[in-house]
């Protein structure tokens, strides 16, 4: 047989890929009857809650249980980071991390032996002030998280007799001092939790040795070697199934330990083991973005193109005490001589995990704000300031891709007709109105993906791969692939994903996951029609070559009349299934999927000067993503990733009080997060000039979460005239910046 | 007929009461089939332990066993496998636990189960036919879903008071939900469609 050659279908000929196709589980989770980790019952199990630490830092140095084991409907009582009797203490390094958990008949039970665990602690000092650089210094709470630095050749080097950084510091100067114009600031974003509504956590049950896993996860294949190295067991022992997932956005790649905890506690009683997070522990614990601050200090020419840039930031990870990588500033833009330093800020907080498009958001946002800064100093527009500095960017060739997005994004939003100088529209009242933009940037490789393909002699087909849909609409994208690739309706295609059983796939973060599935479900499917075509050639002795597959039918020459119904040519595979596994790494080269892709958002906001409040009037994202699969879900990912910024920009922030370094707003009452009323209107603009889609499939999840946040502070700053630094744009500091500005 | 408890929340029933303790006293109705049920003074009774009520779900009369401190969403969830009304919130403040109790909408996490006695409880797997959950279909108005079931008794209880709803009444009146992955322009499409009739 001859090689497959892959590609994907001209734009005209293609039957659904690219077209709006309503998610296949749509009706499950519109009627409540999709199941979740959370919503799986097994018979006898048992539900644990369990004690999250009160204390920032602190250490454990006993716990006493009798109390609580004596609690009717309490079956076991597991310790997680506390000692047992005669161990050293354990030292507890966030509010919330858990400690004992309790296995009992009901809810109600387990909580209310929880209630009687009695610790004993001995305090430790904390420290949570990671916007303070001085503060953590003098508490001895930093760590150098890297840095660099880039001169214009021009510039030449330092002689052997000069201090190579002494050198690079008088150039840096002078750049300065040549510079038109300088704007220094200081920006920053404050930290903030995954909070998926599904809390973390697993139903699990043994099968003799064999571990029966239903785990809320983005990692279907491939958390069940983690699970095997804590429990002593290989691999093969531990099936992970999840069919629905609550939300991830990063926080979920791992069995974590309350997952170890529940396999170990379901060994113990022989009972199945329900364990999920509460809500206040799903914030405090489950998954956190790091925090930004930043120095910086820019000079450009005269035109406003930047020539220097100049930046130290700092944040915090948790007490790991890492930062937002030093790799992405400046971002995006990247004039021609650039210096930047990190440092990482030790926090008695838990430690941070991916959080969709990690570092991106961050460092557009401390990034961009100084351009439109520098827009603000030059009284012109924004849009002027980030066309112009389209000239230095880190990936040159884009740079048309940018222009033409901004282009775009301008009309979208009325740009000529509402734009004014910062801080020069005609207040209403006490409303003023601003408009702000942002770009970025993402990968998007595709992920390693296999997918077993059955295709029966009847005609039935079905698919299996060990993906998981995160609500992307992996389930529907595996679907049309077959459905396309084979010329069969989509209802004909029934694919079978969330289970470690299936063939491997990777993990779904940062954006890979439709270009995996999509590479497997193409390769899968262009492999199988290949041998039908075989054998229906065969049959009509007409050339394999001259045949297509559509509308459930295999024609000769795109001619109908010299067909073979779908079904009629199953029948030629024989008595066996015809079954294809296809494979792809990740990396490896392919017409089928690429990666790197460029957008831009731009807000309009009306901003209260009496109250502080902020609201969106509208928000527009341009978005390339190569070749689309499911425009009605690529749309679906932008406006919930707009919402995202929304929340970031304006709602959601980590509060921990100073002094103790708790966790303050662990409730979804307290940690915000925007409501409908609070989206304004959104517009999605899915960017697709030819030569994208030339490029194949690349993920589409994170880079429209990036820029928005950048948009947002850039618009509030243009309506107010005044620089809100930090984010979320809470009403207390926009008035907050107000009044500094008035002096 | 008389409450021990000063504080009544709007189902009539003090939670404050409930929740101090394994036992609460509650109108006498509500537990007139209680072994554990004792009278404390006239038309007033104490409930501790167990206890048995009858609800109609979805139309269909059924029973559950509950303490004082068992909540709505836990019978639903453990006890009749309704589990489409989600945990998200201690407090309500998600949405996601969102039911129709007489017609009315409720937070299942907030409701204790013995203050639904002998009431109508409609949840999100009975309106598999209704045109609400096809909207959302039609409008994409979900990603990973777990909000989704609280969204759709949320949008009927919304629909069913302002049936014709201007798009600035259903922005303003569908605050009560939250969705992490932001599909709220598209539940906004889905609602503006059902007012429209599309």
């Amino acid at each position: 047989m001859a090689e497959v050659e892959y590609s994907w279908p001209e734009q005209a000929d293609t039957q659904l890929i690219g077209k709006r196709v309503s998610r296949l589980d749509g009706m499950e989770k519109s009627s409540g009857t999709a199941k979740y980790t959370y919503d799986i019952n097994l018979p006898k199990q048992l539900i644990v809650r369990a004690l999250g630490c009160p204390h920032a830092h602190c250490r454990v140095t006993a716990v006493d249980t009798s109390a609580a084991e004596k609690v009717p409907g309490v079956v076991l009582v597991h310790h997680l980071k506390a000692p047992q009797p005669g161990d050293e203490p354990v030292e507890i390094r966030a509010d919330g991390t858990l400690l004992v958990a309790v296995a009992a008949e009901s809810e109600a039970a387990a909580a209310e032996g929880v209630s009687k665990l009695k610790v004993t602690y001995e305090m430790l000092p904390s420290f949570v002030a990671d916007h303070d650089l001085e503060a953590a210094e003098r508490a001895d709470r930093t760590k150098r998280a890297g840095g660099g630095i880039e001169l214009d050749e021009a510039l030449g080097e330092p002689g052997d007799d000069d201090d190579e950084e002494e050198w690079e510091e008088e150039k840096i100067q002078e750049l300065f001092e040549g510079s038109e114009f300088v704007v220094e600031g200081e920006y920053g974003i404050d930290a903030i939790t995954h909070c998926c509504l599904e809390p973390h956590g697993s139903t699990v049950h043994w099968e003799g040795n064999k571990l029966k896993v239903n785990l809320s996860t983005q990692n279907v294949s491939r958390t069940d070697d983690g699970f095997a190295d804590a429990l002593q067991i290989t691999a093969d022992e531990v099936d992970v199934h999840c069919e629905y997932i609550g939300g991830g956005f990063g926080s979920k790649f791992k069995p974590d330990y309350w997952g170890i905890a529940a396999a170990e506690m379901s060994k113990k009683t022989g009972r199945p083991i329900k364990f999920l997070l509460t809500r206040d522990q799903e914030l405090k614990i489950a998954g956190n973005r790091p925090s930004g601050f930043i120095n910086v200090k820019l000079g450009a020419d005269k035109d406003g193109v930047v020539q220097v840039w100049d930046s130290h930031h700092w944040g915090t990870s948790g007490f790991n005490g890492s930062t937002v990588s030093v790799g992405n500033f400046p971002y995006v833009y990247r004039p021609k001589n650039w210096r930047r330093r990190a440092t990482g800020i030790i926090t008695d907080n838990e430690p941070s995990v991916a959080w969709r498009a990690p570092n991106h958001p961050q460092a557009c946002a401390l990034t961009q704000t100084a351009y439109d800064d520098l827009a603000a100093k030059m009284g012109v527009s924004s849009l002027d300031i980030f066309l112009r500095n389209l000239a230095h960017i880190d990936s040159p060739e884009k740079a048309p891709i940018y222009a033409e997005q901004l282009k775009i994004g301008a009309d979208l939003i009325n740009w000529q007709d509402h734009w004014h100088a910062h801080g020069k529209g005609a207040a209403k009242g006490s409303v003023v109105h601003g408009l702000g933009i942002g770009i970025h940037k993402w990968g998007g490789t595709a992920n390693s993906s296999n997918c077993l393909l059955k295709i029966h002699p009847d005609g039935g087909v079905e698919s299996y791969c060990g993906t998981q849909d995160l609500g992307t609409g992996t389930r529907t994208v595996c679907a049309m692939v077959l459905a396309e690739t084979l010329g069969v309706p989509l209802e004909a295609v029934q694919v079978h994903i969330g289970s470690s059983t299936y063939p491997f796939s990777g993990a779904s973060g940062g954006s890979t996951t439709v270009g995996a599935v999509s590479e497997s479900h193409r390769r899968a499917g262009q492999q199988a029609i290949a041998q039908i075509f075989g054998l229906v050639a065969a049959k009509l002795n007409v050339p394999a070559d001259s045949l297509t597959a559509a509308g459930g039918k295999i024609s000769v020459d795109g001619n109908s009349d010299k067909s073979m119904s779908w079904k009629q040519a199953c029948s030629l595979i024989g008595i066996q299934p015809l079954e294809v596994t296809s494979t792809y790494k990740r990396g490896s080269d392919s017409p089928l999927s690429s990666s790197n892709v460029g957008g831009c958002q731009m807000a309009h906001v009306a901003v209260d000067t009496d109250t502080g409040q902020v609201r969106i009037q509208k928000m527009v994202a341009v978005q390339e993503m190569g070749l689309i699969i499911n425009r009605k879900t690529a749309e679906s990912q932008v406006y919930g990733a707009m919402i995202m910024s929304i929340a970031a920009a304006l709602f959601e922030q980590r509060i921990n009080d100073p002094q103790s370094g708790l966790f303050m707003n662990n409730e979804l009452d307290s940690y915000r997060l925007p409501r409908l009323g609070d989206i304004g209107e959104l517009v999605v603009h899915l960017h697709e000039p030819e030569s994208e889609r030339a490029r194949g499939v690349i993920g589409l999840g994170e880079p429209p979460a990036i820029s928005g946040a950048a948009a947002i502070s850039n618009a509030v700053c243009n309506a107010l005239g005044v620089r809100v630094p930090t984010l979320p744009l809470t009403p207390k500091r926009v008035l907050d910046a107000i009044r500094s500005a008035k002096g | 007929m008389g409450l021990l408890m000063s504080k009544r929340t709007s189902s009539g029933v003090s939670r404050r009461g409930f929740l101090k303790g394994s036992s609460a006293a509650v109108a006498a109705t509500s537990v007139a089939n209680s072994s554990t049920a004792e009278a404390i003074e006239p038309g007033v009774q104490v409930v501790t332990g167990e206890t048995s009520i009858s609800v109609t779900v979805n139309g269909r009369p059924m029973k559950a066993t509950v303490e004082p401190r068992t909540t709505l969403l836990e019978v639903l969830r453990y006890q009749f496998e309704l589990t489409g009304a989600k945990p998200v919130s201690v407090d309500g403040s998600s949405g996601a636990s969102t039911v129709l109790v007489d017609g009315k909408p409720v937070m299942a996490s907030t409701t204790l189960a013995l203050s639904v006695a002998d009431k109508e409880i409609t949840t999100c797997e009975s309106l598999a036919d209704d045109s609400i959950p096809k909207a959302f279909v039609e409008h994409d108005a979900q990603q990973c879903g777990f909000c989704t079931p609280g969204f759709v008794v949320a949008v009927r209880a919304f629909l069913n008071r302002h049936p014709n709803a201007t798009e600035e009444q259903i922005r303003t009146g569908l605050n009560g939900n939250i969705c992490r992955c932001g599909t709220y322009a598209n539940v906004l499409q889905a609602a503006i469609s059902l007012v429209k009739g599309n």
